[in-house]
């Protein structure tokens, strides 16, 4: 018993251990550097008018960038779970590679399709659409890095929807349609909402791929992490600072938000972060077994 | 209402699921179609509901032809075998979600739903979310759901296949109260012959695609019209014999058989319970070795072992049991005092099915 309460100890100490300093203490030193210079100091350096530029530009940019992938994600995800057609595997497989290539060279793809020498970029410019080093741009490296994640959140749960529920609906009475809102998005919306969130604080942070096409124009199309890296290279750490705590701050508070809303009361846990198995649940008896078997 | 199916045939690929079946459910009866996994019977709930398409043949509901019926349209009451309830509703929502389909006004769902909750035994139950619920509880919410819009038939595949073999036993004497209560139309699909038997008015037995036998519990019990009935319900000897001057000769044992030609080959069957055994040699006329015995809780049965090597069971019932003194190895003697020669599988199962008919009968020991 006390070896057993001993290794539960030190697991736990472990755990928390390990995020403490890994992800905690960093953080904390990071804040407690931008108040240092006290609160009027750091209201200042976001207020600055390249700062603030900067902040709602990457706001707005992950936003649209964030839609934008919901839509299209949750379309790829259900495409690669419900049907078979050759060349599946390939697709499944190609969604993992912005995960898989460093972000530098996701830029560099995205100015070889897009820049003004290429056939595309050259097109679109012609149909007065400016790609690179302009907001498309930066939305498109937003999209690129971002891909996987609503894809690969929603993958599992549905998988683990079984199709009886949906065929539920329909003996129902309940139409394709009605169905597909009222029964398959509610199921799915954990997965949904953590794959949104994910790709929006992602988004928000993205430096590699944004730096190198979206021309860093002060005002226009830089966007904070540049800023940060800018404010750096000029020896004005403390700048630099203060617009990262605020990029945390909203990731901090995204990821705060998701936590609660996939954890209303009553409702089961999205299944990609949560293992947790709860033997204070009443039903676990039966044995439930899923389409994906 | 009643439900007609007529030549139904479905085909997967190049397989055939179903082979063409009719049959009839009529008004108000509790149906159980009775077949092995694999044997199409959940397919043919699923044409019934519209879930599938059938490859040819008619679907009548209250005497409509609803081949060209969406599911949506048919008006049926489903219950899936995994429950398939709304796991983000709550129980209420669960049940009220087909009347909100349906426009139902918001006091008479609330009012429907509290009627079902109460016949389900479920009350208080109604902010529940399915996950909070044991399986039992789960299955009369998918029947309270299926039921909630006033189907005119309800269809349930394998009803009490996830639950547990006590709250199993539950379920089915509700369902049969249930069913003398509401009296709809209903039909279900399971692969316990236990559970048909105890739960249908009427069976029907399915096996690869097709229809063996319709008839009641104890029909089908008594009268097996194929091999593959008999085999499948209950437990019966099977052997097989050359008819020989208008009898089935297997090896020492003899089955009146007229009316097949010598020669043929013929299979017999005869349920454990018309296998007499008794420990004096000279009682009955066939000789064998007791080879085992088996408790069964209610009764026992006896392996014996002829002296052609035939292996035959018998069921004893505990007090003629207890006034024999049975040791295994010993020699006995036994009849067979029923028995029913059975149609080979694809000739015609009407063969036969006359109890009292020359090819089965009983037989002086």
């Amino acid at each position: 018993m006390t070896s057993h309460l001993l290794i539960r100890v030190a697991l736990r100490s472990a755990a928390v251990g390990y995020v403490l300093v890994l992800i905690f203490l960093p953080l904390a030193a990071l804040a407690q550097q931008s108040v240092a210079a006290g609160w009027d100091r750091f209201i200042q350096d976001l207020t600055a008018p390249q700062a603030s530029a900067a902040l709602w530009l990457t706001i707005e940019t992950a936003a649209i960038a964030t839609a934008i992938n919901a839509v299209f994600g949750t379309l790829s995800a259900l495409v690669l779970v419900r049907y078979e057609f050759p060349g599946r595997w390939l697709l499944n497989a190609l969604v993992d590679l912005p995960f898989a290539i460093p972000t530098l060279v996701a830029g560099l793809m995205i100015a070889a399709i897009y820049g003004p020498t290429s056939i595309l970029g050259t097109w679109l410019q012609q149909g007065g659409l400016t790609v690179l080093y302009n907001q498309p741009g930066i939305i498109l490296a937003m999209l690129f890095v971002t891909m996987p994640f609503t894809i690969r959140s929603l993958q599992p749960v549905l998988m683990g929807l079984e199709r009886d529920q949906e065929e539920a609906a329909f003996t129902l009475g309940a139409s394709p349609w009605t169905t597909f809102w009222k029964v398959t998005v509610p199921s799915v919306l954990p997965g949904l909402l953590t794959g949104v969130f994910l790709t929006f604080v992602r988004a928000l942070g993205e430096f590699g791929s944004i730096v190198i096409v979206a021309g860093n124009i002060p005002m226009k199309t830089q966007v904070a992490s540049v800023y940060v890296y800018g404010e750096i290279e000029s020896y004005n750490p403390q700048a630099a600072t203060s617009v990262s705590v605020l990029i945390l701050l909203i990731s901090f508070v995204v990821l705060l938000l998701l936590e609660r809303l996939t954890r209303r009361p009553g409702e089961r846990l999205p299944k990609l972060f949560h293992w947790s198995n709860r033997a204070d649940r009443p039903g676990h008896e039966a044995a439930m077994p899923t389409a994906a078997q | 209402m009643k439900i007609e199916v007529r030549g139904l045939t479905k085909t997967f690929g190049s397989s055939n699921a179903v082979g063409g079946v009719s049959f009839v459910v009529n008004e108000g009866e509790l149906l159980g179609l009775l077949g092995p996994s694999g044997s199409g019977k959940t397919t043919v709930l699923r044409l019934i509901a519209g879930l599938e398409v059938p490859t040819s043949g008619d679907i009548f509901i209250d005497g409509k032809r609803v081949n060209d019926l969406t599911v949506q349209e048919r008006n049926i009451g489903f219950v899936f075998q995994h429950y398939a309830l709304f796991k983000h509703l709550t129980v209420f929502d669960n049940i009220a979600f087909g009347l909100k389909i349906k426009k139902w006004n918001r006091r008479d769902i609330e009012q429907r739903v509290a009627e079902l909750l109460a016949l389900m035994s479920l009350d208080g139950l109604g902010g529940r979310y399915p996950h909070q619920l044991s399986g039992g509880q789960r299955q009369r919410v998918a029947i309270a759901r299926a039921l909630a819009p006033r189907p005119s038939v309800l269809l349930m595949d394998e009803p009490f296949g996830a639950v547990d073999a006590k709250v199993r036993q539950e379920l089915r004497e509700w369902l049969i109260r249930l069913h003398t209560d509401l009296n709809v139309t209903s039909l279900f699909v399971t692969h316990d012959q236990e559970e048909a038997m105890e739960v249908s008015g009427r069976i029907i037995v399915f096996s690869k695609g097709k229809l063996e036998q319709a008839g009641s519990p104890a029909d089908v019990y008594e009268e097996p019209a194929t091999e593959f009935v008999a085999r499948f319900i209950g437990s019966m000897n099977i052997v097989e014999g050359i008819v020989r001057r208008g009898q089935v000769q297997v090896g020492s044992l003899e089955f009146p058989a007229t009316g097949f030609a010598d020669g043929q080959k013929l299979q017999v069957g005869f349920r454990p319970y018309y296998v007499k055994i008794a420990e004096d040699p000279a009682r009955y006329r066939q000789q064998a070795k007791l080879r085992h015995i088996y408790f069964l809780g209610v009764a026992y049965r006896l392996e014996i072992e002829t002296p052609d090597g035939l292996i035959l069971r018998s069921r004893m019932n505990k007090e003629e049991f207890r006034r024999c003194h049975f040791i295994v190895g010993q020699a006995v003697s036994f009849a067979v005092t029923h028995f029913r020669i059975l149609p080979r599988e694809g000739t015609s199962p009407s063969l036969g099915t006359e109890s009292g008919s020359p090819i089965a009968g009983p037989l002086t020991p």
